[in-house]
């Protein structure tokens, strides 16, 4: 605080990128319901028109940001601002994968085992599932989708886990080299990021179909399935996200934007990343391993 | 212009009852008949008197405050803004009066989930009934006798209720809290409840037992009472459960526990004819009869007694395709209802019978012409 | 009272340091561009208040439906299922489109003015936060008009019953995440405005109450509302791809929902009346023209309740069957919030003890706000008896306590609040009398609505029903008419802004005599642009300038 920059905070003027980015998401809203709302499986193209619109406002509004920022527009002040937003919409993000950690939680620790006769759920199981024996995995008293297989943590995942603690160093060495102002090093690390981010995603994937089709284990596999899939899968989309973000701030690089001393759009994105790899040692741990 | 004055006087009548319907209530909590229901009004009592002491302290301090301490007055502001001690007395002493409500609190709360009797041994339960939701009743299982039953809203009260019925409400005694089937229960007995549902989330909730539980689909929740006075208990649904949610009544009458035996001797018996009938052939217009009875106890809720449904939500039967068309079908649906919608799976809430009668009302009314009988036996063979 | 106003003859110059502010105005032209694209936070904040109150008629609208219904006992205007649907959509609406909008109004206005800020922090998102707002509503109440209408499980959209809900299950859902995305885009501007843009001297522990209680409510938001997020998309899924998070029969629960929804919830309602203690604690010094009591401990207080809202949550579901030391466990925590609310409480009742008060229209409301809002927690302690609650639960106790709480407390607060900054941005004074007649018109009738409903719930009438017991008749009565006043009072409201907005006796900078705070020192109304340079302020200005 104290040391604030005496020019002026930059306040932006017009800002038109916003009201577009309500639309596109209200048309990418209304498109996924319409999709989901519909008899027959539709393609939810309306979707796709309201994520063009985010994209672009997107493309708008960074591409604003970063003209301002090489205009030197901004001071450490206007810095400090963007940072703390990075920071905060980074721990909104921990509190929406918390969300569906509790879910996990919740379902290993008190409703499986209610399910299955323990504590509370004596009478439960007795009256309504007899012989249920509650033991995760399951997929339920129901048996929901029938019998199913997990996924070995210690063959793909392991590896996965691997390829994002690397992914995250690699980032690290590139941000240390953008200190250093070694421009063609940060371009090098940066690229093994994303290459390692895209395997990450290929072998997801991989898995993704191997438990489709050779585990039978699938998102309605009861709730083993359905905590599985929606944390993995949320988490695969941020990785997603994060190595698109990270190909963009390379070719940032490759165009000269950063300073060794100020490359707030670096640090943001890496911040990401990091965020993205803890996520995914709760997921190695707590849906994988235990 | 007449049928407005005509309006106005009857709101103005009917106001003039309901607030001398009114007069039969008091303003507070009201005692119950069970152990933990006096607890439970004794410590609101407590807690009440205790949140109106603290009340008067407050706001008179601000009251005085406001004439005293006022401009116009003249009243010279001064300017402290700290009394360290002030501080530490409105902070322990709030806690201190906490923890003396939490004490009792506590206490009762233990007693309602784990019961113990003057020994402080776990209390024993005399008998087992099995409440379970649906939308919108009741069915309760006597899971020592084998008795079981469903218990939804009165006829009457279900006529008078609907919108522009035209019946004037307050000439109905316990209007809404009336069911065709009451719960008898014994007094003086340890009855252990277990609360469950079979479609969305309901609450069982007699106020003069002094609690209420939630049924909750898939789960059990376990709850007791031990009734002393005999009487008629009325309670509601306490959970939103969807748009009945207002007219599914609980009524529980708790008898001496000799009436309760002949009572129970009487279900017995009838349910012994009811096992006969499955048995035997009905003719078309005993089912007509019976089905339509059926059908307007329990299905007429949703899909209308006039079988026009309320699209989209509940379909019409009336000229539906499905019902129309072959029977085997329909009882598969009646049976086992529709995951997912409110259609439930009538086959473990009605009796064969009442299944067979309802499907041959539906198939042969509101000018559907399937024009066949299903029989009892028929629907029981299906179940298999 | 406003004879007694002097006119303020300080020039708010000599605070914003040498700054001048002579050709400054300039709004960008246009109605699109002055109001679609605008990143000024005044702007916004006007914006963020008109869409509230909007909000608020709309859902008082729904209100006055349900009052009306439950007028007599049989049904007379609505049926069963439209009944649900506005007690739902009333409830979403008031809580997420007319309070929570209402505060974030007040804190771009105010926020930016009180710690000598040019602008929030990040003027763009901020547009943005705003902008989703009227899609998400738009979306919403859409539903209304469609084949099965509006959800009708109630707010708290509880499995499974909500997803019986047809097509607007994924309405429902899409729209609080729109909802969610504006409260936390808003909530990380606020964040970041307080911790960024202080003026280079004033310190935190300078920064007014209301500050302070939003810096807590933001971050309570950014925690609370991605959970929110989560357990409707967990809803969405299990509508719409056969998930099992709250279905037994693949070993999931229906209660999981709940735990999520009120871990959210809870915290959700103090982020509906910490702001509004904020603003109480701004007014009640000024018109008691004494140095509001115990700062500090006012501050610690309000971190301790937001820290206690994490892990109280289920006290909403003492009913659903949790294991005895759940609810022994839940019961304790709940029933110490009244600890830390009871310390504001006292604190506000010290400020006036010995003070000089007057009682223009703002300070009538701080002191309704006082005594209704702890009537409301007191029956907030009766319920965290869980014992107790399992008869008080889902029942018009119930209703009657959170309206206490948030109609006489935040409700009373925004308008507290509202009366109180009006001139500063308007420019114009409103009229005392009016807001007199307002105050006492609403007060009065507030209470007739509300406080027959203790009595309906303690006599057994559950709540989200259509129509009741004949029992219940009279107080029924009572209740819609209290109803019916108390939303004409609110038209009313509408008038006496307007004729301020529109006119009136001029307003000072320093609007009311002796009151403290930067936004008292910049002119009636605020221009355009404020603080523009970055500079020291001049502390002495501030309530808690010299005092830490
Ligand atoms: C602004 C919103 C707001 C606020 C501030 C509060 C404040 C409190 N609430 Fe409330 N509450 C709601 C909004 C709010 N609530 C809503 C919306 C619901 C219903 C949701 C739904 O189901 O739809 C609800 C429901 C609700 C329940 C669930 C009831 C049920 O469904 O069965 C409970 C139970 O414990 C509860 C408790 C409390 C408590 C203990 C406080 C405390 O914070 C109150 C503390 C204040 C005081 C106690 C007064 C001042 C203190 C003193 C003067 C000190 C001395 C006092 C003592 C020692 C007693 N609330
Ligand atoms: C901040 C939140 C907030 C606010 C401000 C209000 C304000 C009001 N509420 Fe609200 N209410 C809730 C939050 C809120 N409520 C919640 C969370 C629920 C629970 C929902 C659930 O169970 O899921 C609820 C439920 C609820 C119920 C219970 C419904 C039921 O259980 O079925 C009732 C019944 O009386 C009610 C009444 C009112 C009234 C009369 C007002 C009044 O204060 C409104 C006054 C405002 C106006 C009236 C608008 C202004 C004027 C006009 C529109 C002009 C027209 C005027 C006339 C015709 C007179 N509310
Ligand atoms: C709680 C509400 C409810 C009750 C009570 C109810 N139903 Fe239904 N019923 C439904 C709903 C909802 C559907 C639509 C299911 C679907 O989406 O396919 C339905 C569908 C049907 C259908 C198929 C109609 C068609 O055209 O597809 C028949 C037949 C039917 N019900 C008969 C009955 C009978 C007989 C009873 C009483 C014994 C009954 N229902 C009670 C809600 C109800
Ligand atoms: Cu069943 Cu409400
Ligand atoms: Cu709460």
């Amino acid at each position: 605080m104290s040391e604030a920059s005496k020019d002026q905070y930059y306040v932006p003027h017009l800002a038109q990128w916003p009201i577009v980015g309500s639309i596109g998401l209200t048309v990418t809203f209304l498109g996924a319901i319409q999709a989901l709302n519909s008899e027959t499986s539709i393609t939810p193209w309306m979707m796709f028109v309201g994520i063009g619109i985010l994209l672009w406002m997107m493309f708008g509004w960074f591409g604003d940001v970063i003209k301002e920022s090489e205009e030197k527009l901004y001071n450490t002040q206007v810095d400090t601002s963007f940072r703390m937003g990075m920071i905060w919409f980074i721990f909104s993000e921990v509190m929406f994968f918390a969300a569906f950690f509790g879910a996990l939680f919740y379902a290993r620790t008190f409703s499986v085992p209610w399910l299955g006769g323990e504590g509370t759920g004596l009478a439960t199981n007795e009256v309504l599932y007899p012989g249920y024996e509650g033991v995760w995995p399951t997929n339920g008293p129901g048996e929901l989708n029938g019998r199913f297989e997990i996924i070995d943590p210690y063959h793909l995942p392991l590896v996965n886990t691997m390829l994002l603690l690397a992914s995250s160093v690699t980032i690290t060495i590139a941000h240390h080299a953008l200190r250093a102002n070694q421009r063609s090093q940060t371009i090098f690390w940066l690229i093994a990021t994303v290459v390692l981010g895209a395997v990450f995603i290929f072998f997801q994937a991989e898995e993704y179909v191997l438990a489709y089709q050779e585990f039978n284990l699938k998102l309605n596999s009861g709730i083993y399935g359905s905590t599985f899939f929606m944390l993995t899968g949320f988490h695969g989309f941020h990785v997603t996200l994060g190595a698109i973000m990270i190909a963009i701030i390379t070719v940032r690089v490759i165009k000269g934007h950063f300073k060794p001393e100020s490359h707030f759009g670096f640090e943001a994105v890496a911040w990401y990343w990091h965020f993205v790899d803890v996520v995914w040692l709760g997921l190695f741990i707590f849906v994988y391993i235990l | 212009m007449k049928k407005a004055q005509m309006k106005f006087m009857m709101l103005i009548t009917g106001l003039l009852a309901s607030s001398m319907a009114a007069a039969e209530y008091g303003l507070n909590l009201r005692k119950g008949v069970t152990d933990f229901s006096e607890t439970a009004y004794e410590m609101h009592t407590f807690t009440l008197w205790i949140c109106i002491v603290i009340g008067v302290l407050v706001f008179g301090a601000m009251i005085v405050s406001i004439f005293a301490h006022r401009k116009s007055k003249g009243y010279k502001p001064e300017q402290f803004s700290h009394s360290t001690v002030a501080e530490v007395i409105w902070t322990v002493i709030p806690i201190l009066i906490l923890v003396v409500i939490a004490i009792p609190a506590t206490k009762a709360l233990i007693q309602m989930e784990n019961p113990t009797d003057e020994q402080g041994k776990r209390m024993k339960m005399d008998m087992t009934i099995k409440v379970t939701g649906y939308q919108w009743k009741w069915k309760y299982d006597y899971m020592d006798e084998g008795i079981s039953f469903l218990s939804t809203l009165a006829q009457e009260h279900n006529i008078a209720r609907q919108k522009g019925s035209g019946i004037d409400v307050n000439t109905i005694e316990n209007y809404l809290l009336e069911v065709d089937k009451p719960l008898v229960i014994p007094v003086d007995t340890n009855i252990r409840f277990l609360l469950t549902a079979d479609d969305v989330i309901h609450a069982w909730w007699v106020p003069d037992f002094g609690w209420k539980r939630d049924a909750i689909p898939g789960y059990i929740n376990e709850a007791w009472t031990n009734v002393k006075t005999p009487g008629t208990y009325r309670g509601q649904c306490a959970e939103l459960c969807g748009k009945d949610h207002g007219f599914m009544p609980i009524v529980v009458e708790a008898v001496s526990k000799a009436e309760y035996a002949r009572w129970v001797a009487d279900q017995k018996g009838e349910q012994a004819v009811e096992a006969e009938m499955v048995q035997t052939e009905w003719t078309k217009a005993q089912l007509m009869d019976k089905g339509e009875e059926v059908f307007n106890a329990q299905c007429a809720t949703c899909h209308q007694a006039t079988g026009a449904g309320m699209p989209p939500a509940f379909p019409a039967l009336a000229g539906s395709e499905f019902v129309n068309g072959p029977a085997a079908d329909q009882i598969n649906l009646v049976l086992n209802g529709k995951a997912g919608t409110a259609m439930q799976a009538f086959g473990n809430i009605l009796s064969d019978t009442d299944i067979a009668a309802a499907i041959t009302y539906t198939r042969n009314s509101f000018g559907n012409t399937a024009g066949d009988v299903v029989q009892p036996a028929t629907v029981k063979s299906m179940k298999q | 009272m406003s004879q007694d106003i002097t006119p303020n003859e300080m020039n708010h110059a000599e605070v914003a340091h040498g700054h001048d502010h002579h050709d400054h105005d300039h709004k960008p032209k246009g109605f699109v561009k002055r109001w679609l694209m605008t990143t000024n936070h005044k702007d916004i904040g006007t914006l963020y208040l008109i869409f509230a109150f909007a909000m608020f008629i709309i859902g008082g609208a729904m209100a006055m439906i349900i009052r009306l219904e439950l007028f007599q006992p049989g049904l007379q205007f609505v049926e069963p299922d439209f009944f649900n649907q506005m007690t739902t959509m009333h409830a979403l609406i008031m809580v997420f489109g007319a309070v929570m909008p209402a505060f974030v109004g007040l804190a771009n206005w105010m926020i930016p003015l009180m710690i000598g800020a040019p602008d929030m922090a990040l003027p763009r998102m901020n547009n943005w936060s705003f902008w989703i707002l009227p899609f998400a509503f738009t979306m919403l109440l859409s539903t209304l008009f469609m084949p099965g209408g509006a959800p009708a499980g109630g707010w708290t959209m509880y499995p499974p019953l909500v997803l019986q809900g047809g097509h607007n299950v994924g309405f429902l859902v899409f729209a609080v995440h729109m909802m969610g995305i504006s409260s936390i885009m808003g909530a990380i501007n606020v964040i970041a405005t307080i911790m960024n843009m202080r003026a280079p001297n004033v310190g935190y522990l300078n920064m007014p109450l209301f500050v302070w209680t939003w810096l807590i409510t933001a971050f309570l938001l950014i925690a609370v509302m991605p959970v929110l997020a989560g357990a409707v998309t967990m809803l969405l899924t299990d509508r719409y791809f056969d998930t099992s998070f709250f279905s037994a029969a693949g070993g999931g629960d229906p209660v999981l929902f709940q735990h999520i929804f009120w871990f959210f919830g809870h915290p959700e309602v103090y982020i509906m009346i910490l702001p509004a203690f904020g603003i109480v604690s701004e007014i009640i010094p000024t018109f008691a023209r004494k140095p509001l009591f115990g700062y500090v401990s006012m501050v610690y207080a309000t971190a301790a309740i937001a820290f206690l809202s994490f892990i109280v949550w289920a006290h909403h579901m003492f009913s659903v069957g949790m294991p005895l030391g759940g609810e022994l466990y839940f019961m304790y925590a709940t029933m110490m919030i009244a600890v830390p609310t009871g310390v504001k409480i006292f604190n506000w009742v010290a400020t006036m003890w010995k003070g000089s008060m007057t009682f223009e229209t703002p300070m009538l409301f701080s002191l309704a706000f006082v005594i209704l809002f702890t009537i409301g927690g007191f029956s907030g302690v009766m319920m965290a008896l869980a014992p107790v609650d399992l008869q008080y639960h889902d029942t018009y106790f119930i209703v009657a306590h959170f309206h206490y709480v948030l109609v006489t407390g935040a409700v009373f607060g925004i308008i507290a609040g509202a009366y109180y900054w009006l001139p500063k941005w308007s420019g114009h004074m409103y009229n005392e009398r009016l807001g007199k007649i307002h105050f006492w018109w609403s007060t009065i009738s507030v209470n007739v609505l509300f406080f027959p409903q203790h009595f309906l719930g303690l006599a057994g009438m559950p709540r989200r029903i259509p129509d009741y017991s004949t029992q219940f008749a009279e107080f029924n009565m009572w209740s819609s008419i209290g109803g019916f006043a108390f939303g004409l009072a609110q038209v009313f409201f509408i008038y006496v802004v307007w004729k301020t907005v529109k006119g009136g006796e001029k307003a000072t900078a320093e609007v009311w005599p002796g009151a403290k705070g930067l936004e008292w020192t910049v002119p009636s109304p605020a221009p355009h642009h404020t603080f523009e340079e970055f500079g020291p302020v001049d502390l002495d200005k501030m309530a808690h300038g010299k005092d830490h």
